[in-house]
């Protein structure tokens, strides 16, 4: 007799600096490989795209090697391949997608271009099993920060807000240059901030008014306050409170995310959350969320920390999941979109 | 020993399968060509699907993948050499490597490709086809090479001398691969010709973020 398994995904995720192939078979996580080239990028201040591009394709194959040695299987074993198709970098994207194709072609198996904002969503399945649906979702990286309505996360995905201007993590690396911290400046703010007082300084929260957009962000207004702030105690010849301005500023940035994230859950009769993304690490934005869903009765899933940052396992949990539903495969000319809007969840 | 032939280091891709022997060289079954500009990433695999119907054969046949390392635009380039790597690793093949440039024309000659910023990637070879100087990038007008030259056209007014049109073939790429495929001991890493570091400078002076 023969068991029936769920099919095997293999995931390629090229969408910043991050090399990451996962191996997915339904709702269990088999392999999460990751090859990076953050330490390249740390003397930029940021991640120069060619510089992602080229190592993405130096990593590319061992860290597919690597995916399914841990795994324990063969290329052989897979049955569909899925693939970061955007929003990201093109030249990144393109890597990993023409990576995927090539793999796909020579398995003879599906390949599902997908969104990767969505994965980000798909990858809590492989910690706390299938998503309640509908969910919002509280999407804050380097790269993004978008508040989601996901009535079917295979299908239907909806936009309800997003930042107007900088990512929460691009605020945390802006915020940590002018510290002296270094980059990325979401971990050493997180730990600066647990000697400081988040209510030492009242920095502004963005887009909060009764006027404003309810469920778009703005952190560059909390970005130019911060350097203000310390500028004008340089200036003064006064030492930098470090401790204090990490914690406050750390607590504008999660007090904005989770007000918005829980107003939207009430406004929308929605009583499930899902954070995800780099930020979604950040321990001050956890436990506030969890404090506030708690108090207004809606169930949180946060994945650990491992999986809220980019990696391969997030694409092919998005993979299964489209498997699963029966959505079509990609057609053979799939390409990379670096702009692909959030309500494409596969192409 | 059937062959599959890449490249994607100009703006015509080329997807193309031979057979191919030490002693007989490389026969030709099948070559797509296509004028994909900067779509090679949607085009390639479909190309090599394409070729290998032309054929009749199937991926199961191939027995090598040859692969155009450039020099060409980085994002283009890239494309075909990951997918040639992960095709190789997919299919437990050898893969091997070559200078595109080496797979464009025959005989004494100097290539010349676009390498966008007005500059050329050139190389020039001898009679007998071997490569005498480059890979390089230079702006035509610096280019002290002799003729005659092929490759793309477009640069012959700024080289101030005709440029016969030529592409990279699969000819051309089993060419360049027959010293590898004879001894697979020699293959080179396959790396892409980049010749330009990345452009990307440190901030030299982090200026205040509240100014900016
Ligand atoms: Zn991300």
């Amino acid at each position: 007799m023969t068991v029936t398994q769920e099919p095997l995904v293999l995931g390629f995720e090229t969408s910043c600096d991050e090399t990451g192939i996962g191996l997915v078979r339904g709702h269990t996580l088999l392999a999460d490989a990751l090859a990076t080239s953050m330490e390249e990028h740390e003397r930029f201040g940021g991640v120069v795209p060619e510089i992602a591009s080229r190592a993405h394709l130096e990593a590319m194959v061992p860290t597919v090697r690597r995916a399914l040695a841990d795994a324990g299987v063969t290329a052989g074993d897979v049955d569909a391949v899925a693939v970061t198709s955007g929003p990201g970098l093109t030249g990144a994207l393109l890597v990993g997608v023409a990576a995927a194709k090539a793999y796909a072609l020579a398995l003879d198996v599906p390949l599902y271009g997908v969104n990767h904002l969505a994965a980000h969503v798909a990858v809590d399945e492989l910690q706390h099993g299938p998503l309640a649906e509908p969910s919002i979702a509280l999407l804050v990286s380097g790269g993004h920060s978008s508040l989601l309505l996901v009535p079917d996360l295979a299908r239907e995905v909806e936009s309800l807000g997003r930042t107007l201007d900088d990512a929460a993590g691009e605020a945390f690396d802006k915020v940590a240059r002018v510290l002296g911290l270094p980059f990325p400046g979401g971990p050493p703010i997180d730990k600066a901030a647990r000697e400081g007082d988040p209510s030492a300084i009242s920095f502004p929260r963005g887009l909060t008014g009764p006027r404003d957009a309810p469920y778009d962000f703005s952190f560059s207004g909390l970005k130019t306050a911060v350097a203000r702030w310390v500028e004008a105690r340089q200036r003064a010849g006064e030492p930098v409170p470090v401790a204090d301005v990490a914690a406050s500023f750390q607590e504008a940035v999660a007090d904005v995310l989770t007000a918005k994230a829980v107003r939207a859950c009430r406004d929308h009769g929605v009583d499930h959350l899902v954070l995800g993304g780099g930020v979604a690490a950040n321990s001050r934005l956890r436990a506030l969320a969890e404090e506030r869903c708690a108090a207004a009765g809606i169930g949180l899933r946060v994945p650990s920390p491992r999986l809220c940052t980019d990696n391969g396992a997030m694409v092919a949990a998005l993979g299964s999941r489209l498997m699963a539903a029966g959505v079509a495969p990609s057609a053979p000319d799939l390409g990379a979109d670096s702009s692909l809007p959030i309500e494409t969840v596969s192409r | 020993m059937l062959v599959l032939a890449l490249d994607t280091a100009t703006p015509t891709l080329v997807a193309g399968l031979a057979r191919w022997s030490a002693a007989d060289g490389a026969q030709v079954l099948a070559q797509r060509c296509v004028a994909s500009g900067t779509k090679h990433a949607e085009l390639l695999t479909p190309a090599i699907r394409d070729a290998l119907a032309d054929a009749g054969l199937s991926m199961a046949g191939l027995e090598a993948v040859v692969v155009g390392l450039g020099p060409g635009p980085f994002t283009g380039l890239r494309v075909g050499v990951v997918t040639a790597a992960a095709l190789a690793d997919a299919l437990g093949l050898p893969v091997i490597g070559v200078c595109s440039l080496d797979a464009v024309g025959s005989g004494a000659r100097t290539v010349v490709t676009d390498a966008r910023r007005k500059e050329v990637y050139w190389a020039t070879y001898t009679a007998d086809g071997t490569r005498a100087a480059g890979p390089a990038v230079a702006r035509p007008a610096d280019l002290a090479a002799a003729g005659p030259f092929v490759g793309d056209p477009a640069f012959a007014d700024r080289l101030g001398a005709p440029v016969e049109a030529a592409d990279v073939t699969t000819a051309g790429l089993l060419r360049a691969a027959a010293p590898q495929l004879a001894d697979p001991s020699t293959a080179v890493a396959l790396v892409p010709l980049y010749l330009r570091r990345p452009d990307a400078t440190p901030p030299a002076a982090l200026k205040a973020v509240s100014q900016t």
